[in-house]
């Protein structure tokens, strides 16, 4: 019955004299609900997100500031000695570092790859959709099952890359132990998965482009590289945005990938040397093997800062990119 | 194997929360029964006696929590000890975690208190009794399971190698560490391949016969005072610089497809390690491998678990009386003959199932007896401090890897004094 008052026309009822107070009673409710109703059809995402998410986040603060351990009944107050802690931290440090360089190994090529994808699917195809299923399959498939696959192939001794580069008379290349390489494979793991739901994505947007934009660009005689330039990669602004703003996020949280890549079966070490340990992983192993909730709580803080600054930076330099594409 | 794996990986990524709910408080049904939960992980060979017990105990009724892999296994274990809440009321703990819990003994129940009073020491290998014991004497765990270790060894490389290859002729090469090392040299001299799968695996078998681990009894860290454990760490990165180590990490893929191409010619055996080569190298390497009734330096432990009440369980005296029940010697050889867990009862060693047992693959071998002549040279239990088993977990195993792929042992050393420090906080 509410939504049936919140559709006769917007103009709020005008009071007039000498009406009976229930009819004024009736007008101030109508006037709340029409006020009020949006916000309350809104708010069981908000009540939700307050409890698993406003709140965890929170908490997770508050947790910082003490030195708490796992099985200790009475933490001690140390004020923003965990946060001083970690900047002295090398393996924080290498670890950040590690979460960057996945990140950009992946995202980069992810997003590339996905836009070019995505603009081949939009040409004419025999059965599209088949095609379009296709590239979304390895999103399908459980993460577990593809982490140890991809850590199968890219075994440093027994594995069939290696075994491919040796056929192919290249070196070996120690996929474990080499810092660069195994962020490469890891890397190659996220792409695997990310680039076709992404590709997706962008295909959606491409083909709400309209069509006489293009036709009007062919007649003035644009070529198909011109036409994408021109036409369909700053339209595609918003959705871009979008998708490098959620593989930012996604990118700097890599956690299942770099942990079954490990030889060792459940560490979280990241390679005998911290060599491929995100930061993630880094905070897990803090919280539930050494046990240090407090420390792994400001670890969590920090990456969640690092998550929104760097998420920033790339919605401005998306946004500035596909604008420049469409002054030309 | 891999799928234990990835199930339970699965479960750490996804069930952390799930895990929470599920595992609910032990109650008192509507029917007035009691009903008791009891969580292990990998095999235990419980399933047929959990279901003889209800039977012998109709008020009872028992719900089995499987965990695949130990690992993620005691990660649980640990968050439900800081949450006091979520745990079974009969938990079992594996030895490598063993010293974390006794750390933590005020919130498990002395078993000797509250525990059936005909279940005495007696019961137990006495060294596996005492590893269950904290340090005011209250028995924290029933021991169930030992992994007294021998040696595995390829017959057919030895042969290859010109050493003997015989089980009784092969006793001398593994008498000492110093004459298993010489052994190596002459057989990577020999055929120029590998000697052993892993730095690692052989520190942790140096390591624990030391009288103490990482820490003093005092629980301080003594990984810099304690020269035994240097001396360890240099006897086992040399032989490893001299081609000794397939540097294989253990139980990573590579390790598992090393046991079929013959990376490496010996392994350190505890009891169940039986069964991962004969899974790993499979039924055409049968008869290649033996197993001998020696071990470097003595004898040893590896693996093995204890069945403990935790003091959040709501029915302890209950559940402490079926944890008695499981860890009996006649319950032990069942879990013995379905699993292979090499019983700690010493009745249950001498018992007709367990000395009879032969093993085909490894030559015919009488394994039980074996096992069992082994499990009574392990000298007393090493005391570990706090934090001892994730030292050699996360700070001394990756170390070596790391010595491995090539980072120098001084350096490595270092990374293992600076990493224990870090744990021991």
């Amino acid at each position: 019955m509410a939504a049936d008052t919140r559709q006769s026309p917007a103009p709020a009822p005008v009071r007039e004299p000498g009406r009976p107070p229930r009819q004024v009673w009736r007008d101030r409710l109508t006037h709340w609900d029409y006020k009020a109703s949006p916000y309350l059809y809104i708010a069981p995402f908000f009540l939700v997100f307050a409890v698993v998410g406003l709140f965890p986040l929170l908490y997770t603060g508050y947790l910082s500031l003490f030195d708490r351990d796992l099985l200790d009944d009475s933490p001690t107050f140390v004020g923003l000695g965990n946060y001083l802690d970690l900047v002295g931290d090398e393996q924080f440090w290498k670890s950040l570092v590690n979460t960057l360089s996945i990140f950009l190994l992946s995202t980069v090529p992810q997003i590339t790859i996905a836009v070019g994808l995505a603009a081949l699917l939009n040409t004419r195809l025999r059965a599209p959709t088949g095609w379009r299923i296709s590239v979304l399959l390895p999103y399908v498939a459980s993460l577990v099952a593809l982490g140890i696959i991809f850590a199968n192939l890219f075994g440093p001794q027994y594995g069939l890359v290696n075994g491919v580069l040796e056929t192919l008379g290249l070196d070996r290349v120690d996929w474990q132990a080499d810092r660069f390489s195994s962020h490469a494979a890891i890397a190659v793991m996220v792409n695997w998965r990310w680039t076709g739901y992404n590709a997706l994505i962008v295909l959606a947007a491409m083909q709400a482009i309209p069509k006489d934009l293009h036709e009007a660009a062919t007649v003035d005689g644009a070529g198909a590289f011109r036409r994408f330039r021109s036409i369909t990669l700053p339209l595609l602004r918003p959705t871009l945005i979008f998708v490098v703003v959620t593989s930012t996020i996604g990118g700097l949280q890599v956690f299942t990938e770099p942990k079954l890549f490990d030889a060792m079966p459940g560490s979280n070490n990241g390679g005998a040397a911290n060599q491929f340990q995100t930061v993630t992983l880094y905070m897990y192993q803090s919280a539930f093997e050494t046990q240090q909730l407090g420390y792994a709580s400001a670890i969590a803080w920090v990456l969640f800062l690092v998550i929104i600054v760097i998420a920033l930076v790339n919605f401005l330099l998306t946004r500035r990119l596909a604008d420049s594409g469409g002054d030309r | 194997m891999r799928r234990a794996v990835a199930l339970s990986v699965a479960i750490t990524v996804v069930g952390g929360t799930l895990a929470a709910c599920g595992a609910g408080d032990a109650d008192t049904g509507a029917d007035g029964k009691v009903e008791l939960s009891i969580g292990t992980f990998t095999e235990f060979g419980y399933e047929d006696l959990l279901v003889e017990y209800q039977r012998l105990h109709p008020d009872i009724t028992i719900k089995h929590n499987k965990t695949g892999q130990g690992g993620p296994y005691h990660q649980q274990l640990f968050t439900k000890l800081g949450a006091n809440r979520g745990l079974e009321d009969v938990v079992a703990v594996e030895e490598g975690h063993l010293s974390d819990v006794l750390a933590k003994s005020r919130l498990f129940n002395d078993l000797a208190e509250i525990g059936p009073k005909d279940v005495t020491a007696d019961r137990w290998l006495d060294w596996k009794y005492k590893a269950g014991t904290d340090k005011n004497g209250a028995l924290i765990g029933y021991g169930t399971d030992v992994g007294p270790l021998a040696m595995c060894y390829r017959k057919d490389l030895f042969e290859a190698a010109g050493l003997p290859s015989d089980p009784e002729a092969v006793k001398p090469l593994f008498a000492t560490w110093e004459s298993y090392f010489a052994a190596g040299d002459q057989y990577v001299a020999g055929t120029g391949k590998a000697w052993f799968d892993s730095d690692a695996q052989i520190f942790n078998a140096m390591h624990n016969q030391l009288p103490t681990g990482f820490f003093t009894t005092a629980d301080s860290l003594d990984i810099e005072s304690n020269r035994d454990i240097r001396a360890n760490w240099d006897a086992v990165t040399a032989a490893g610089a001299r081609g000794q180590s397939a540097k294989l990490t253990a139980f990573s893929n590579e390790w598992n497809s090393g046991f079929k191409s013959a990376a490496f010619a010996t392994k350190t055996c505890p009891a169940w390690m039986l069964g991962v080569i004969k899974g790993q190298a499979g039924p055409e390497n049968a008869g290649k491998w033996a197993v001998t009734a020696a071990f470097p330096g003595g004898g040893g432990n590896w693996g093995g678990s204890y069945l403990t009440v935790p003091k959040q369980s709501a029915h302890p005296r209950e559940a402490a009386e079926l944890a008695a029940w499981l860890t009996a010697p006649e319950q032990q050889v069942k879990a013995f003959v379905k699993t292979g867990n090499f019983p700690s009862q010493v009745e249950a060693l001498s018992a007709p199932e367990l000395i009879t047992a032969t093993d085909a693959y490894f030559g015919g071998v009488e394994s039980g007896k074996l096992f069992a002549e082994q499990a009574g040279k392990v000298a007393e239990p090493q005391y570990k401090g706090p934090g001892d088993g994730r030292i050699q977990e996360t700070v001394t195993t990756p170390a070596l890897q790391a010595v491995e792929q090539g980072t120098s042992p001084a350096e490595g050393w270092q990374r293992v004094v600076d990493g224990a420090k870090k744990i021991a906080g």
